[in-house]
């Protein structure tokens, strides 16, 4: 017998993934929720029919989206994740001492539910006391917020279904409200590499850049996200992610990880020139 | 009409059967189930072009219905309460045509609010009949039209008693209805019809703790946008018609000006549009009126706006209030509400429903998603933190009163000559003014221009109004009766 999960990349690129047996299958008020194991990538989430993470690689995602921001603004006490169901940043983010409180707005309590009972790899920093789930829409959340988080992080699902208030640029508008004045948002910004994700991408970045002075993009390698080829907005009021970002003092933390580190950090910041161009052009 | 329940479709099930005989075609339309257009087949796609065609046998006439527009339409009746129910494909301005057209003939006399819609008074153009005007009051904080008061349409009555018909905005644009049972009940007890424009209505037949709906209320004649909240196509409408309408003599009149070219996409949205309403309406609008609500009281959280609601009602010229209307009061964070409207457009991608001075109205309705009220609520928070100025007032001023010399059909179709509107006192108007707000006709054809009008133009304009309805773009210029 040969059970394969298939994700459609584009119309014409499909990825699959064998299963070895699915573990888990719900509709939820929002979206549809899969639990599968696979001899690849071990167990894996999907929502919707799109992955979302994997045992194997989810390492990559979630470093990055959270350790760069971190390396830059170090002072950060009060973060706030958006999306995040699986838990995968609030460990990432709960590895900072220095952290005294994380707010996650999730829309759908039951990502959360099963993922607990899934992904402990990941949903087990939703034990941490210092993490909070708010089971809320989370353009609803942040409108009442002002002046009052370090970092937002969003990691969203893609943007159509539930996920696509968070590419909007009200949303962003609304983080930008909810920062302190040193704050620094960071997103999950879809791929630059497939015509219809790439459309996407811009957008968002022109939307970003349309709230926030600085601006930039930065990339990391996920194999299981459509083309590998992911990147992550860094949107700061004050910081750069480069003149800002002080190697020994984040070495001296000692945390230790599996893809993160201060070359990989500079680094991720330099993009191929096609992408940069798209920037370009979404920016004119 | 053995064995049909509002569960049936009758027109959708004929046409979805037409589809599956694959019928030859030899008549119109040319484009022959699309395959003379690939382009528009490509565009709209097969199913949609497929089911373009024309009257035939098995799918009745819309001019002289006998068999599935027929029971389509007795479905509908039962549906909305009315004796007989009509469809319309030219939009409800046919609606409004028709109603019009058969209630009163060249001179007979109307009594009808002047915050009426321009297919109305276009209407009276067409048939000659004499328009007698309630003036409705504005509301002065929000300087939004109202309601006809009880004792204006009585006053109206009492000075026209030989007045054939009453029209009533049930609701208006703004969500606001007047006392419309009591206004049939003394319509008919001058032997007037009672006509109801509820061309922002159509829900009010299948919601609970709704205003009265129309025909519920004893009206003789409705026309209702199902286009708008019912959910149907675009340009798709329903005239209803009470016990003391002659169904055949209305079915005459709508034909004057109706297609006899249907089309059977409207037709069927119609059809499948009832059935929904008829089944699903309860649930449907109980969820519409959530979701407004929820976006009324989080937009009244972020200070500033004023989305309002029923607190308005006053029981009287405020008799009731659409709650599924989310009006906002913008003038308060510094900006008019045709400048949130054109920012929610060209900032964030939100189209809403329209703005005047003083408010910006968002349409909710059916087709709305919980996630797309938060994006609009954003939206007018970031607007507000954006593009927030200190408080302006209200540019409205005392309404001036019109004084018909002419019926609007003579005066329309008179000679006429143009004159600059500062130079044009004393003469009668051959066209009509618009100012918005608040959305009522300063000068309709027929009308004494005199220098009240003049400055309440010209004040209009200044307060940066939008001020529309002349021949002339620019509204510096005017046509007038020629003497």
């Amino acid at each position: 017998m040969e059970l394969w999960f298939s994700e459609m990349h584009t119309e014409n690129v499909r990825f699959s993934i064998k299963v070895d047996r699915q573990l888990y299958s719900g509709q939820s008020e929002f979206q549809r929720i899969d639990i599968f194991d696979s001899p690849e990538f071990g167990r894996f989430l999907t929502l919707d029919g799109f992955m979302m993470l994997t045992e194997k690689d989810e390492f990559i995602y979630h470093e990055m989206i959270a350790h760069v921001p971190m390396a830059v603004h170090p002072q950060a006490k009060n973060v706030l994740l958006v999306g995040a169901g699986d838990g995968g940043v609030a460990r990432e983010i709960a590895r900072y001492d220095t952290v005294k409180n994380i707010d996650v707005a999730e829309i759908d309590p039951e990502v959360v539910r099963v993922c607990r009972e899934y992904l402990p790899q990941t949903a087990l920093s939703f034990d941490d006391p210092r993490v909070h789930v708010y089971y809320e829409d989370g353009i609803r959340f942040i409108r009442r917020c002002a002046n009052q988080y370090d970092l937002i992080i969003i990691d969203s699902t893609d943007p159509f279904g539930p996920g696509e208030s968070l590419f909007t640029k009200e949303f962003y508008g609304s983080c930008h409200q909810a920062l302190k004045e040193d704050g620094i948002m960071v997103n999950q910004h879809e791929s630059p590499f497939y015509a219809e994700d790439a459309k996407e991408m811009r957008q968002a970045h022109k939307k970003i850049a349309a709230n926030f002075p600085i601006s930039l993009l930065y990339q990391a390698h996920i194999p299981t996200y459509p083309s590998g080829h992911w990147l992550f907005g860094f949107a700061a009021k004050k910081y750069h992610p480069l003149h800002d970002f002080h190697a020994d003092n984040w070495s001296k933390l000692g945390i230790k990880t599996k893809y993160y580190n201060p070359g990989i950090h500079r680094g991720a910041f330099a993009l191929p020139s096609y992408v940069e161009e798209m920037l370009n052009d979404a920016r004119s | 009409m053995p064995d049909l329940a509002q569960e049936n479709a009758p027109l959708y099930e004929a046409l979805e059967q037409f589809r599956q005989r694959r019928v030859v075609p030899f008549d119109v339309p040319g484009h022959k189930r699309g395959r003379g257009n690939p382009e528009l087949v490509k565009f709209l796609g097969e199913k949609c072009l497929s089911i373009d065609v024309n009257s035939m046998k098995p799918l009745d006439n819309l001019g002289h219905p006998s068999s599935v527009i027929l029971e389509a339409e007795q479905l509908a009746a039962e549906a909305f309460g009315a004796a007989h129910a009509y469809f319309i494909v030219g939009g409800t301005t046919a609606a409004v045509q028709s109603m019009l057209l058969y209630a009163c003939r060249e001179g007979e006399k109307i009594i009808l609010p002047r915050n009426v819609h321009q297919s109305v008074v276009n209407t009276l153009v067409l048939s000659g009949a004499m328009p007698i005007y309630v003036d409705p009051e504005v509301e002065p904080r929000l300087g939004i039209p109202l309601g006809m008061r009880l004792a204006a349409v009585e006053a109206a009555i009492a000075a026209h008693p030989d007045a054939k018909a009453v029209l009533v905005n049930n609701p208006t644009y703004y969500g606001v209805c007047s006392r419309i049972e009591a206004i049939a009940e003394l319509a008919h007890r001058h032997n007037m019809l009672l006509l109801a424009d509820e061309a922002h209505g159509a829900h009010f037949y299948f919601g609970a703790d709704f205003p009265a709906a129309a025909m519920a209320a004893g009206a003789d004649l409705a026309a209702v946008s199902m286009h708008k909240s019912g959910g149907s196509l675009t340009q798709s409408s329903i005239l209803l018609a009470g016990a003391a309408i002659d169904a055949g003599g209305l079915r005459q009149t709508i034909n004057l000006t109706q297609t006899t070219s249907a089309s059977y996409l409207l037709l069927a949205s119609l059809d499948l549009s009832r059935r929904n309403l008829a089944l699903n309406g309860r649930e449907i609008f109980a969820k519409v009126r959530q979701l407004s609500a929820y976006a009324r009281d989080e937009i009244n959280l972020i200070g500033g706006y004023v989305a309002y609601g029923k607190e308005l009602i006053n029981h009287d010229s405020i008799y009731d209030f659409d709650d599924t209307k989310l009006s906002v009061f913008t003038l308060d964070i510094g900006l008019a509400g045709i400048e949130v409207y054109d920012l929610l457009r060209d900032e964030y991608d939100i189209q809403a429903e329209f703005g005047d001075v003083g408010n910006m109205l968002a349409y909710i309705s059916i087709g709305d998603r919980p996630r797309d009220i938060e994006r609009l609520v954003n939206a007018l928070a970031e607007i507000k933190r954006r593009f927030g100025r200190t408080p302006i007032a209200l540019p409205v001023q005392a309404y001036p009163e019109p004084r018909l010399m002419l019926s609007p059909q003579q005066a329309y179709f008179a000679a006429k000559t143009t004159l600059p509107i500062s130079a044009s006192a004393g003469r009668v108007s051959g066209e009509s003014v618009l100012c918005y707000p608040p959305g009522i006709p300063v000068l309709a054809p027929g009308e004494m221009i005199t220098p009240e009008i003049i400055d309440y133009i010209r004040f209009s304009k200044d307060k940066g109004c939008l001020v529309t309805g002349t021949r002339d773009q620019a509204v510096e210029l005017i046509d007038v009766v020629e003497e």
